[in-house]
């Protein structure tokens, strides 16, 4: 219910909202969780295993049991955290894990077979039959356990990365990181004030305390308004820091318009990488509840979460509120609420001497033994020293001490440190280089000291920055000593939950103590303790001093398991930002795309690109008619592709010849100016990288292409051979892929098409096989190559990029004239596997220049990359498989890429396998299937027959080795 | 005789502005890669100087006005980018590069952070400021980022790449017009 007078929500601006279908109203600056708890809504989930009524714990990003679904649809988000989404107009929510309603729910059958389901009960329960295994019991444990689900449909909501970068990183808004933040910024670093609230203030919104002259919240409200008028400050609220990495590197998530219906173009979330030269962690702590049994129904939450539920919301969560705990701080939600009229039913601390002032109730040195209440807390038993008692009360806060925030100082390694005085673990000193833990988050409980606590900090990072630190004074604060004596849980019957979000209990811990997993992460993983959404925020600190206990040792001894990034969740849809659908990765075009799609030709992407599969003409119906046609069109008349995306590598410099004799198997040295020739070069392993042609325009001019798929990777293999293998050559290189659009020009008639277009034609004797040089068309500077990947005479025409798309429009247009036309790559494929010319299907990373029948090709008077490695025994000689075509001899015809070869009569089972076809495809040209692969010793056994198996496709084919070069062995048609 | 037509990597595309930002092509008459051989530097700066009133720029650096501009590109490498100074030097390695890559520019108050979805930069004034250039990343792309003014910077990415690096730039000033919105 609503407190009059209390909470600073918007009561002038309602809204409404829906609950499993029901509509309720709340305010403006409310939270799902205190808007259920302003309409006496306890129950609002089941809880994992056991499928227990649950409520809301806490009022932070802490919750473990108040998870929602949020909307409906594609973008439905599963386990929201009720305490940290903001109520917006429309805003619907359901509850989640159970069925078919969230008040009768029948899978809390488990509740009952809770003796049953312990920890470990899987690994022991379902050993046997162990083909149940995956098909029963694991999708049954699946279904049965669990918390929301994803919508399965593509989300197209729009989601955002960013960068930022800054001196410091402030993490966290309360009394420590305001201060930080202020004296940081006053100072003149650049800062970064990042809290995951939509408010700035931290506790002090959720207490009534003054600072200075002023209400504590006053004077977040002031300092929050100095900063946000500091050009060197950026204030970044629904921010919470996920992760920290290394160099100064924060994750963190932004919740940009979570807080609004879906729709247009404001992201969801944005996933932030904040690379920060220092950051002061002022992430406050948490409060940790105390275990007793039954201590999980709806109406049990912690006493902290009670204050920030009166004190900012204005609600009061029950009509009888009692309060356990073992620590003065608590004590404070009592009279807090008392003071704003709310009945007190009964105070109850765990220490016997503990001093408690106020008008109600109070029973010291005493413990909650049980609850009761079905679907929400309607009274409580406690145990003092005055017997038994029964205490009608439909709300119990409970605080069992506070947990400082050490998580992100975990996230590179290091290991929190037990305190005693304060019963709690802080962070290590030095945990993560550059990162300053401040306050409560380092154990410091009063306002006053994390205000001092955030001015120190600030002073060390400006100091680390080595900038000079604004004088700065503290205003007065709260300054209470933290009185605690350590109490972990109520032994006796009952479930007592350590972990409300795995349905870990104190007896999981002992069991798991008692079965031998006395190391704290042995219990962690055989309990699950910890291991939910929430990793444990609520119970990690309860889960190992109930194990310190069952094992006889003392909490630091026992020592803690530590906290890795996130946070808190972080959506994939965040993570992924941008990389929805098509912006998965860059899209590269050639100029001849939109011609190419005018022609309605299929896209195929290689690597980036996308190149045209065929170009369909009336009348086929199959891209193998396309294909075929195509093929036939560049043997007979003349085609034309485009082969722009060829890696091209400008190399310049009175060295670059005996560069690339170094990087070539080959010599190119000898290479005559205006001419072009076949290279292959290798790793330094010795195993083939790419190939290709090198043209040289120049003296010291040459101009390498390498495969479309190898363009990078042999540029960076360029880079690094000069740069440390051969630093003293004098060169330059520079990729000139994008510059040049080219065009093969395929087939017979290739010559008569290029007289028809240059603006002089070609000399009858001139521009023999493998010559290069510079011509022009349409008055504009091109180069021309003579060179074939398609065993026919043909030639490469290269012209500047932006007449790439007019130049493909008049080849094409002039090949129709002559019969021929555009031809994709289905066509160039089965054009050079007719010839048995290579790709990188080949040349697929394990093959060396031996197994593909150019050993011979290195060159004897020179050194080359990976020569040395080439020559090792193992990498040259009958046990090699080596290239062979392939084609079939049998009644099946059928081939395919991926098949492996066995001999005739050997069974097709691995062992006996004794190579792999590489490429297939269907040769219009001589009228059957080919293939080119590799065959143990293949080149010492053609005209054998062997057997080629794809156990795939379920295909079987007899094939006779021969030489890979099916068509024209000889040449001829290349140089005619 | 054969007419060919120039066809720009983003026809059609006319730019895009939002409150704070502007973003258009930049079309430049010529773009020239210069890389000097092993020792020549000076000889290449000077002579780039008398072509073209421009010297080789440090490391990270990039010079000139709009006009013409010379921008480091990489190791022992520099773009100029204006009219075609022609082979002005035999000592340095020059390519045409004025297909392969296309320029963008984007300028305004939110111009810095309409980068910041993209560019892993620390693109803050006081680390970035006019005169300044780096290599770095667009989205998945390779990127060479310029600060040509206050607030103004050139973009070069592939030409091949144009029409995405369009796309998640307009996506980035959608994205933050709309959070302006909120």
């Amino acid at each position: 219910m609503r407190v009059e007078g209390k909470g600073i929500v918007n009561r002038s601006a309602p809204l409404a909202f829906r609950f499993d279908g029901q509509e309720y109203q709340g305010f403006e600056g409310d939270t799902l969780a205190s808007a259920l708890l302003a309409n006496d809504v306890r129950l609002v989930g089941r809880s994992f295993k056991y499928h227990r009524p649950r409520g809301i714990l806490t009022a932070g990003s802490e919750e473990p049991n108040a998870l929602v679904e949020l909307g409906r649809g594609a973008g439905k988000l599963p386990n929201v955290r009720a305490t940290v989404q903001e109520l917006f107009e429309g805003l619907e929510a359901t509850s989640q894990n159970r069925w078919p309603s969230l008040r009768r729910d029948l899978l809390s059958v488990n509740d009952l077979a809770a003796p049953f389901l312990s920890a470990g009960f899987y690994y022991k329960t379902f050993m046997w039959p162990r083909s149940f295994w995956e098909r029963l019991y694991e999708p049954f444990i699946r279904r049965a356990a669990g918390l929301g689900a994803l919508s399965g449909l593509d989300n197209d909501e729009v989601y955002e990365k960013a960068y930022a970068h800054c001196d410091l990183l402030v993490i966290g808004s309360g009394p420590a990181g305001l201060m930080a933040a202020l004296t940081a910024a006053r100072s003149g670093a650049d800062v970064i004030l990042a809290e995951e609230d939509r408010q700035f203030g931290g506790r002090l919104l959720s207490e009534e305390e003054q600072i200075g002259w002023q209400p504590a919240r006053s004077w977040a409200a002031s300092v929050i308004a100095e900063l946000s008028g500091m050009a060197n400050v950026r204030l970044m609220a629904r921010t919470t820091i996920t992760g920290v990495y290394d160099q100064g590197t924060y994750g963190a998530l932004e919740r940009v318009a979570l807080h609004r219906p879906s729709g247009g173009w404001a992201p969801r979330e944005c996933f932030w990488r904040i690379v920060a030269k220092q950051a002061v962690l002022a992430g406050g702590a948490i409060e940790r509840p105390i275990a007793f049994a039954g201590n999980d129904r709806p109406g049990i939450m912690t006493a902290s979460a009670l204050r920030s539920y009166l004190h900012r919301w204005g609600v009061a969560p029950g009509r009888a509120v009692s309060v356990f705990c073992n620590n003065d701080n608590a004590h404070r939600s009592a009279r807090d609420l008392a003071a704003a009229g709310v009945e007190i039913a009964a105070v109850i601390d765990t220490r016997a001497d503990a001093q408690v002032a106020g008008d109600f109730p109070t029973y010291t040195g005493a413990r909650v033994v049980a609850t009761r209440g079905r679907l929400g807390l309607r009274q409580i038993e406690i145990r003092h020293a005055g017997g038994r008692r029964r205490i009608d009360s439909d709300c119990l806060a409970v605080s069992g001490g506070w947990n400082p925030s050490v998580h992100l100082t975990c996230h590179t390694g290091a290991r929190p440190v037990w305190t005693p005085q304060i019963a709690a673990f802080v962070p290590a000193p030095d945990a993560v280089p550059g990162l300053i833990p401040a306050g409560a988050a380092c154990g410091v409980f009063s306002t006053a000291g994390c205000l001092a606590e955030g001015r120190r900090a600030a002073r060390e990072a400006l100091k680390a920055l080595g900038m000079r630190a604004r004088q700065i004074s503290l205003p007065e604060a709260e300054d209470r000593p933290y009185a605690i004596a350590p109490f972990w849980h109520v032994p006796g019957k009952g479930r007592a939950f350590v972990d409300f979000q795995n349905d870990v209990s104190v007896k999981d811990v002992q069991l798991a103590a008692r079965e031998n997993y006395r190391s704290v992460e042995h219990m962690k993983r055989y309990t699950t303790q910890g291991m939910a959404t929430d990793q444990g925020k609520t119970s990690s600190t309860g889960a190992l001093a109930v194990l310190a206990e069952a094992t006889g040792r003392a909490i630091a001894e026992t020592g803690t398991t530590t906290f890795r990034p996130p946070f808190s969740p972080v959506s994939i849809a965040a993570m992924g930002a941008g990389g929805q659908g098509a912006g998965f990765a860059p899209q590269r075009f050639t100029t001849s795309h939109d011609p190419s799609l005018e022609r309605d030709a299929p896209m195929i992407e290689a690597g980036l690109w996308y190149r045209p599969s065929y170009f369909p003409i009336k009348g086929e119906s199959h891209w193998r008619q396309s294909a075929d046609r195509e093929v036939s069109m560049v043997r007979n008349s003349v085609g034309v592709t485009d082969v722009s995306t060829l890696g091209k590598i400008d190399i310049q410099g009175k060295d670059a010849e005996e560069f690339l004799d170094f990087v070539y198997i080959n010599t190119f040295s000898t290479l005559k100016e205006g001419r072009v020739r076949y290279g292959l070069m290798l790793r330094e392993d010795g195993h083939v990288m790419d190939d290709g042609t090198t043209a040289r325009l120049g003296p010291d001019h040459y101009l390498m292409t390498t495969t479309t798929a190898a363009a990078g990777l042999v540029m960076r293999h360029l880079e690094f051979v000069h740069q440390c293998l051969v630093p003293h050559l004098d060169l330059q290189m520079i990729s000139v892929t994008e510059q040049w659009a080219q065009f093969a020009i395929a087939g017979p008639k290739s010559r008569a098409l290029l007289n028809d277009i240059l603006d002089t034609p070609l000399g009858a004797e001139d521009w023999p096989f493998m010559a290069c040089g510079a011509v022009r068309v349409g008055g504009r500077e091109a180069r021309l190559f003579r060179i074939s990947f398609s065993g026919e005479h043909a030639y490469e025409l290269a012209v500047p990029s932006r007449y790439g798309e007019s130049l493909f429009r008049l080849l094409t247009q002039k090949a129709e004239a002559l019969g021929g036309g555009p031809y994709g790559m289905e066509a160039l494929n089965v054009l050079r596997i007719e010839k048995g010319f290579l790709t990188h299907a080949e040349i697929h990373g394990r093959v060396t220049a031996f197994d593909i029948g150019m050993g011979r090709m290195i060159a004897p008077g020179k050194d080359c990359v990976g020569k040395t490695m080439a020559a090792r025994p193992g990498l040259n000689g009958p046990e090699r498989e080596q290239l062979v075509g392939l084609r079939p001899v049998g009644a099946v015809k059928q081939l395919s890429a991926g098949a492996h070869l066995f001999a005739a009569g050997a069974p097709a089972v691995r062992v006996n396998s004794e190579g792999y076809t590489t490429s297939a495809g269907f040769s219009p040209t001589l009228g059957s299937v080919l293939a080119l692969g590799f065959l143990r010793n293949g080149r010492a056994r053609h005209g054998e027959t062997v057997r080629v198996v794809d156990h795939l496709r379920d295909t079987e084919t007899m094939v006779e080795v021969c030489d890979p070069v099916f068509f024209d062995p000889e040449g001829g048609r290349v140089r005619d | 005789m054969t007419e060919l037509v120039a066809v720009s990597a983003s026809p059609g595309w006319s730019g895009k502005s939002i409150a704070g930002a502007r973003f258009g092509a930049f079309e430049p008459q010529a773009i020239l890669s210069v890389a000097p051989f092993a020792g020549a530097g000076a000889e290449v700066s000077q002579a780039l100087q008398q072509a073209t009133g421009l010297p080789l720029p440090e490391v990270g650096e990039c010079l000139g006005t709009d006009a013409a501009g010379v921008i480091w590109f990489g190791r022992g490498q520099a773009m100029f980018i204006g009219p075609d100074p022609g082979r002005f030097t035999q000592a340095a390695a020059l390519t045409d590069q004025s297909d392969a890559w296309t320029v963008l520019r984007l300028e305004g108050r939110r111009a810095r952070d309409v980068l910041a979805r993209l560019v892993p930069l620390d693109l803050r004034p006081s680390a970035f400021a006019q005169g300044q250039s780096a290599r770095s990343e667009l989205g998945h792309m390779m990127l060479s980022l310029s600060c040509t003014g206050a607030d103004v910077f050139l973009l070069m990415v592939m030409r091949s790449m144009t029409k995405t690096a369009i796309h998640e730039i307009e996506a980035a000033m959608e994205n933050i017009a709309a959070r302006d919105a909120l």
